[in-house]
């Protein structure tokens, strides 16, 4: 497969209306950043038929509009025109700083209502429940992505002694706000979705909107930290959001 | 102008092309899922080619016009009749007030287009009209039709010389008579092609495909498929020789396209389709060639298929010879409309 690369980046296609760029192939702190960089860089070149940029861990897909990078001869294909200027127009990636994203405060409930799979999350950790809470709001994490479902924000680094497989059974419907873990990974349910995270959490706040400016809540490179309320507050700001 | 929804049909909602811009807030892009049928239909409405129009899948609605209406309709071939007569496909038509739109059964495909001179007048949200169910997102509050909705069309818009052109059909007997009049030229539509079984859909390797085994990657390319009857708008899934995605180590989730074809674990192929997520964690066997979504998007379940290995220049010099055709059609629908 064609696949070129200008430093540690490659390019590959994802079928004829899209291509992935690829800034590493671990998906490290340094390589999600470096991807954020990437996105934020590509983003203001606004480049005629660029139709989306979707930064994920270690790739930001990009889809275009083939009809828009064709220079008239059959010669070279839209894909290699739209790479050709992708890579002369990117400095070397060493360079590149991403923007410093917001640092977001979310209110969590931990309490028994809020928090279905919290008991048998620690007891196979190990850990009491207070100290899954303390580990797991006492840092501050990046978003990541965003994905799975509109506004779904996948956070990290977790902290190693939280990392546990996914839930054997999805459930069917996990309810809006949950805050969950799984693999390395926190999240956060925007809205009532089927889902196979633990569910340690809930936030009141409104993660998806489509009636705001910015219907996610977050970015890619945004700052989380979580913040435990108890069950009064989390109702209160509840209705407050409704 | 007003439409009423007598029966909702089993899946009607509004499309327009997608919504595009929104990935990275995990937005899916919907839209239709056969958007050369849809731009055609708006063609043919003398709207843009965005305009958004019904979609209609498998078993049709019944929709009662409240006021003389220009409409199009492409796509498969569901049966469509005015009150009982067989609606002309391919072409504008005007329709009375007071006469019913219903379907029947798939001759042709399962999703047929609907547009409406001036497109359907709903809000945009987040930049289009598509309507995406699973988060409640645009069209008719987020949902598909149901029974005692009114569809408003929009008034002044540059469908407004399609239909000073096209109004003088309203003059002919038909439209007296039978409640609807259409001009005798129609689009050409190539009906075998879509008839063919199993079908053939093209597509272009995607990034694990040479990772996969040889012997996955020949039965992928030489076995029949069927669409189960579990796919949707999000995904087709696929039935037949079961392919092992083998050990790969750790694939990280990232961007997938409309025809993306992952694999999962239990080894059935997953085609994701209009409104799929913005992301996906399987491997993927490959991309299909955008010429050949429109096909695979009039599928239904039990249909098979079979899956033509292509490459990227390839894949792109038939999207742009599609994308010409379509130039083509546009022209010729308005030299019909000013005949």
């Amino acid at each position: 497969m064609a696949v070129s690369s200008k430093g540690d980046l490659s390019f590959l296609p994802l079928g004829d209306r899209a291509l992935l760029l690829e800034a590493g192939n671990t998906a490290d702190p340094e390589t999600v950043s470096r991807v954020r960089a990437l996105a934020d860089y590509l983003a203001q070149l606004h480049l005629p038929g660029v139709l989306d940029l979707v930064p994920a861990l270690c790739t930001i897909g990009i889809h275009y509009d083939p009809e828009q990078w064709r220079d008239g001869s059959a010669a070279r294909s839209p894909y290699e025109l739209l790479v050709e200027r992708i890579r002369t127009a990117l400095p070397d990636p060493a360079t590149l700083v991403s923007s410093e994203g917001h640092a977001r405060e979310i209110p969590v409930c931990y309490e028994a209502d809020c928090a279905a799979d919290l008991p048998a999350l620690a007891r196979k950790l190990g850990l009491s429940r207070s100290q899954v809470i303390d580990i797991h709001s006492a840092v501050e994490y990046s978003v990541y992505m965003i994905g799975f479902a509109p506004g779904f924000a996948y956070l990290g680094p977790l902290d190693a002694r939280l990392v546990l497989p996914r839930r054997k059974t999805p459930r069917t419907r996990v309810p809006a706000g949950s805050v969950a873990i799984a693999n390395q990974y926190s999240g956060i349910y925007p809205g009532e979705l089927p889902g196979g995270w633990h569910l340690i959490g809930r936030t009141p706040l409104r993660l998806f909107d489509p009636s705001r400016t910015q219907p996610s809540l977050l970015k890619a490179g945004d700052r989380v930290r979580f913040s435990p309320i108890d069950a009064a507050k989390f109702r209160r700001l509840q209705s407050e959001a409704q | 102008m007003t439409i009423e929804v007598i029966r909702p049909g089993l899946l009607t909602s509004v499309q327009d092309l997608g919504r595009f811009g929104m990935q990275h807030f995990g937005v899916p892009v919907s839209g239709a899922m056969d958007g050369y049928a849809l731009r055609v239909a708006n063609r043919l409405a003398g709207n843009e080619y965005n305009a958004a129009a019904l979609e209609v899948t498998l078993a049709g609605p019944v929709l009662e016009f409240l006021d003389d209406t220009l409409v199009a309709l492409t796509g498969g071939d569901l049966e469509a009749a005015i009150d009982g007569k067989p609606l002309p496909m391919h072409r504008p038509v005007w329709v009375a007030r007071g006469r019913r739109l219903s379907f029947g059964r798939c001759i042709t495909g399962c999703r047929a287009y609907l547009a409406f001179g001036g497109g359907i007048d709903v809000a945009p949200v987040l930049g289009s009209r598509s309507t995406y169910v699973r988060a409640a997102l645009g069209g008719l509050n987020g949902r598909a039709l149901v029974a005692g909705d009114r569809i408003i069309v929009a008034g002044n818009t540059q469908a407004g010389s399609a239909r000073a052109s096209c109004s003088k059909l309203r003059d002919l007997p038909a439209f007296s008579r039978d409640g609807f009049a259409a001009p005798r030229w129609s689009v050409q539509v190539r009906t075998e092609r879509l008839l063919l079984r199993p079908q053939r859909i093209r597509f272009v390797a995607g990034r694990h495909w040479e990772y996969l085994k040889a012997g996955v990657r020949a039965a992928f390319t030489s076995e029949n498929f069927q669409v189960s009857a579990s796919s949707d708008r999000m995904g087709y899934r696929l039935e037949g020789v079961r392919l092992e995605s083998g050990e790969r180590g750790e694939i990280h989730s990232e961007a997938v396209a409309f025809g993306t074809v992952q694999l999962p674990p239990d080894g059935n192929p997953i085609v994701l389709m209009a409104d799929r997520q913005t992301i996906g964690g399987y491997p993927r066997l490959g991309e299909v060639a955008s010429v050949d979504l429109p096909l695979l998007a009039q599928l239904k379940p039990g249909d098979a298929l079979r899956f033509e290995l292509i490459d990227l220049a390839d894949a792109q010099e038939l999207a742009h010879a599609q994308a010409v055709a379509l130039e083509q059609i546009a022209a010729s629908i308005e030299a019909g409309m000013s005949e």
